[in-house]
């Protein structure tokens, strides 16, 4: 079979030496690694249609992959399998602003997709850390969410139409470029979030807004992270919608404090930093009500940039968190689990109280807006018992999780990662259903096998 | 050399995000995972726990690297690209899959004698002076009598650097004290490259330097920084040649040691890992780290006095190109910078992909020329795309390899910008 690829693809087009297949063998994750069968680059809907094809004559696994950079392991190889890997497909094929939608392949870069939408005064609003290097097929298939969550939504808003290579090799397009449109089920949402395991994503129309004309970025901290939580509660009950309510904990506080230098208050529980943007007019009046707003619930300190470069540094407190903490152990694991936003505050402090009972060091930053933490361990995976704790500490945060109304994953994925966790969250008839849905696509499990389902 | 902390660990450091991605320029061309500074630190790893031998992949691998370190400014988790690469070079040096007898015979005559020998380099370098203006280049060239050459010399000749007319310890006296009260007493590396292509840079350096209350100490002869050694896997003699720098200049004596070259002074800075297990020399090259600063750094420490005076009669359009190693190797880019703004009569263009490698990169434009080329011509392009006078960069190799693309732009060491402003007001400084 491995013949056959390469008369399809050309040799270059595949790769088979130990060397070369090494570094496929990983995504995102710290623990997860297999090493593939083969990598292939195809460059077409068509050769991808036909590597399927060929992958069902030998019952071969198809694991399909953009960057690599995917946070539940959804990306990492099953044994025998075949890495897809898109990163040749990535043309911005088109932009429409009479129709405001961009036409991409599932290999372009999503940082770059938004810069086309800006050529235009437009904008493509979701913002995953990872958008530099993640490509826009990888964000649908894990439906990934990023900063602006909570005004603008996540990846699923924006996808109009796909082109998905189905697991039998035949060649689908869901939805168009209308606003409105429902004919037939709505089948993308199928694909969308769908971790590979249903379908290859080839192409995407997706929809973009205009370019807000200002932003302004304030930075707030607190004494608790309770005062910081009734703060974006009241600033929401004021009818304010944020683009941007990213919060800090003590731990990644006092990590940033460390690592940038930058004069935060270590013994402060909770840092905001807050962006409205849009008209300029109202963009000033929501930064003065936000402001107004954090100091009435407790806020110690409010700063407002005044230009760009200070907004740039403000932010850098909440940029610099992932770093920050990644330098403290060897092994950093970046969990996600989302609650309903009145429950946030809630959960950071069990999150500390887990952390200290069990003797591990959390740090807990994310998007207080829409309820979606990041708690981080920093360990070190080499600690047999030290991991234990770890796997100890996330059955009782996900317990927790659950228990408020939340989810174990707000934008990762299940994957790898999360799988012992899922039958907790959905019910059994809900779980089984999917399961149906699966084999009914893809009957020999050809599809990323192994991912989501226990 | 002997990692104080093991490569497994210092591998493990990576957390796979892949943030480095986007910033290499391999990674850029290719899109190949084992092109990217992710994909090759795990290849690293394979081959220190046991997982993959060293073969002639990886050992190619590892020479299309660029050694930029544009991964290290990246990297969140502060991974030390610089030791896994230098470690992974010198362990393909010991296995020999490399060797063949042409690449031995070049490895030390370049490694073993030229660039430990500063006295046989500068003889090299008057010899090709010679060569250059004797007229004896001319008709060669005329009679193209460089088909004689082997292959990759003759493709190399067109390039070869102008040697400067006089060395450094033709332009600098080895003791030079300012007009003014010394403030600090300071050593100036004078280099390899520098020394015989752009000498004059070393006298601007020290003029500058002079003109800012610091006493200059430039030992006549200097022997190669090791950089050149530490990046292509000959660790041992990148020690002797930390040993002789430190003995040369024992830095228990100096406020500071001045390095003005971006690709040398990356690699000065850590003489105190490199001889970290010599009981003899360990303290001194703790020592000479602290001591260790490049020029920019060093004079937004000292706070200079703002030039007076324009450089040039009319204003100019400047832009500067960060050299690598000074920009990921040591973190400089905002002091050049802010150097180049007290000057007057300058307007500063920022330059797109200012720290996105020119393909220099040490020897790397001689041993992976088509990718070197494929670097350059980008770097060309945002030049041009200024439209600026005078192209600032602080790094022989960057200077010597844009410079050969761009045979009519002016190209200077942002110091020498400084130095030409402050001779328009202070006339104790000597010219060339």
């Amino acid at each position: 079979m491995l013949e056959k690829l390469t008369t399809l693809l050309g040799k270059e087009n595949l790769l088979t030496e130990k060397e070369d297949l090494i570094p496929y063998s990983f995504d995102g994750t710290a623990t997860f690694h297999q090493l593939p069968l083969a990598v292939a680059f195809p460059r077409t809907t068509e050769q991808i249609a036909a590597c399927v094809k060929l992958a069902h004559e030998t019952n071969t696994p198809v694991i399909t992959r953009g960057s690599g950079t995917g946070l539940s392991g959804g990306s990492v190889p099953s044994e025998g399998a075949i890495v897809l890997c898109l990163v040749h497909m990535s043309d911005i094929i088109s932009v429409d602003p009479a129709n405001l939608t961009l036409r991409a392949q599932s290999g372009a870069i999503t940082a770059d997709i938004d810069a086309a939408a800006a050529t235009h005064g437009l904008f493509y609003p979701p913002d995953p850390g990872s958008m530099k290097i993640s490509t826009i097929g990888g964000n649908v298939a894990e439906n990934s969410g990023g900063l602006r969550g909570l005004k603008y939504g996540v990846t699923r808003d924006y996808v109009m139409a796909l082109t998905v290579v189905l697991p039998n090799g035949n060649i689908a397009t869901f939805g168009n470029a209308c606003v409105k449109d429902v004919a037939g089920y709505s089948m993308k949402d199928l694909f969308i979030g769908s971790e590979g395991t249903l379908g290859i994503i080839t192409e995407v129309l997706l929809k973009l807004l205009p370019r807000p004309a200002a932003r302004r970025t304030m930075l707030a901290t607190f004494p608790s992270m309770e005062s910081a939580a009734q703060t974006v509660s009241a600033i929401i009950a004021a009818r304010i919608i944020p683009c941007t309510l990213e919060f800090l904990d003590q731990m990644t506080i006092r990590c940033v404090e460390d690592y940038t230098k930058i004069g935060l208050p270590t013994d402060c529980a909770a840092l905001l930093l807050m962006e409205t943007d849009g008209h300029p007019a109202a963009v000033a009046d929501e930064a003065e009500k936000m402001a107004a707003i954090a100091l009435q619930n407790g806020a110690i300190e409010v700063t407002t940039a005044s230009t760009d470069a200070e907004a740039l540094r403000l932010a850098t407190a909440r940029r610099s968190a992932f770093s920050a903490l990644a330098r403290v152990r060897p092994t950093t694991i970046l969990e996600d689990v989302t609650v309903p936003r009145s429950h946030l505050a809630e959960m950071v402090s069990f999150i500390a109280k887990t952390a200290a009972d069990l003797n591990l060091t959390i740090g807990t930053f994310g998007h207080m807006g829409d309820g979606n933490l990041h708690p981080t361990f920093l360990t070190d995976e080499r600690d047999q018992a030290e991991m234990s704790k770890v796997h100890q500490a996330l059955d009782l945060i996900v317990t927790k999780t659950l228990s408020l109304g939340g989810t174990i994953t707000g934008e990762h994925g299940i994957g790898l990662a999360k799988k012992q966790w899922l039958p907790q969250q959905l019910d059994a008839s809900s779980l089984d259903l999917m399961r149906q849905l699966k084999q009914t696509l893809d009957p020999h499990n050809l599809l990323n096998p192994g991912k989501i389902f226990p | 050399m002997p990692a104080l902390v093991s490569i497994p660990d210092l591998a493990s450091q990576c957390i796979h995000c892949g943030m480095c991605l986007p910033t290499c320029p391999t990674y850029d061309t290719t899109k190949r995972e084992r092109n990217s500074p992710r994909g090759r630190i795990s290849l690293i790893k394979a081959v220190a726990v046991g997982d993959l031998p060293i073969t002639t992949s990886f050992a190619e691998e590892m020479s299309y690297c660029l050694g930029c370190l544009a991964c290290q400014t990246a990297c969140p988790a502060g991974v030390d690209y610089a030791s896994l690469f230098e470690h992974a070079r010198a362990e393909i040096e010991t296995s020999g899959l490399n060797s063949s007898p042409k690449r031995s015979l070049y490895r030390y005559l370049t490694l073993d004698l030229l660039f430990t020998r500063p006295r046989l380099l500068r003889a090299f370098g008057k010899t090709l002076r010679f060569y250059q203006t004797s007229g004896a280049e001319t008709l060669v060239r005329k009679l193209r009598l460089t088909r004689l050459l082997p292959a990759d010399l003759r493709r190399l000749e067109p390039s070869a650097p102008r040697i400067s007319q006089k060395f450094s310890n033709e332009l600098i006296a080895p003791l030079e004290s300012p007009s003014n009260p010394v403030i600090k007493k300071i050593a100036l590396l004078t280099g390899c490259i520098q020394d015989l292509a752009y000498a004059q840079i070393n006298r601007d350096t020290a003029d500058v330097l002079l003109a800012n209350g610091c006493e200059v100490h430039t030992p006549p002869v200097q022997p190669c920084c090791g950089s050149i050694h530490s990046h292509n896997g000959e660790t041992e003699l990148a020690r002797d040649n930390a040993r002789r720098l430190i003995d040369l200049f024992p830095p228990e004596n100096f406020d500071a040691i001045i390095s003005n070259a971006g690709g040398c002074g990356s690699h000065l800075r850590h003489y105190g890992k490199l001889l970290a297990d010599d009981p003899s020399y360990s303290r001194r090259a703790a020592l000479w780290d602290e001591k260790l600063k490049d020029i920019h750094e060093f004079l937004t420490e000292i706070k200079i006095i703002p030039p007076t005076q324009a450089p040039f009669p009319e204003p100019v359009t400047v832009t500067y190109h960060d050299s690598c190693h000074l920009a990921h190797g040591q973190k400089i880019t905002r002091q050049p910078r802010a150097l180049i703004a007290l000057i007057p009569g300058i307007t500063l263009v920022p330059l797109t992909e200012s720290d996105w490698c020119c393909g220099s990169a040490g020897v790397y434009s001689i041993t992976q020329p088509e990718q070197s080329a494929l670097l350059l011509e980008r770097k060309v392009k945002h030049i041009q795309a200024t439209h600026a006078t005078i192209l600032l960069t602080a790094n022989p190799g960057c200077h010597l390899q844009i410079q050969n693309a761009l045979p009519r732009l002016n190209i200077l060491h942002p110091v020498s910008l400084l130095a030409q402003a402050y001779r328009q007001s202070l006339p104790l400084i000597t010219a060339n």
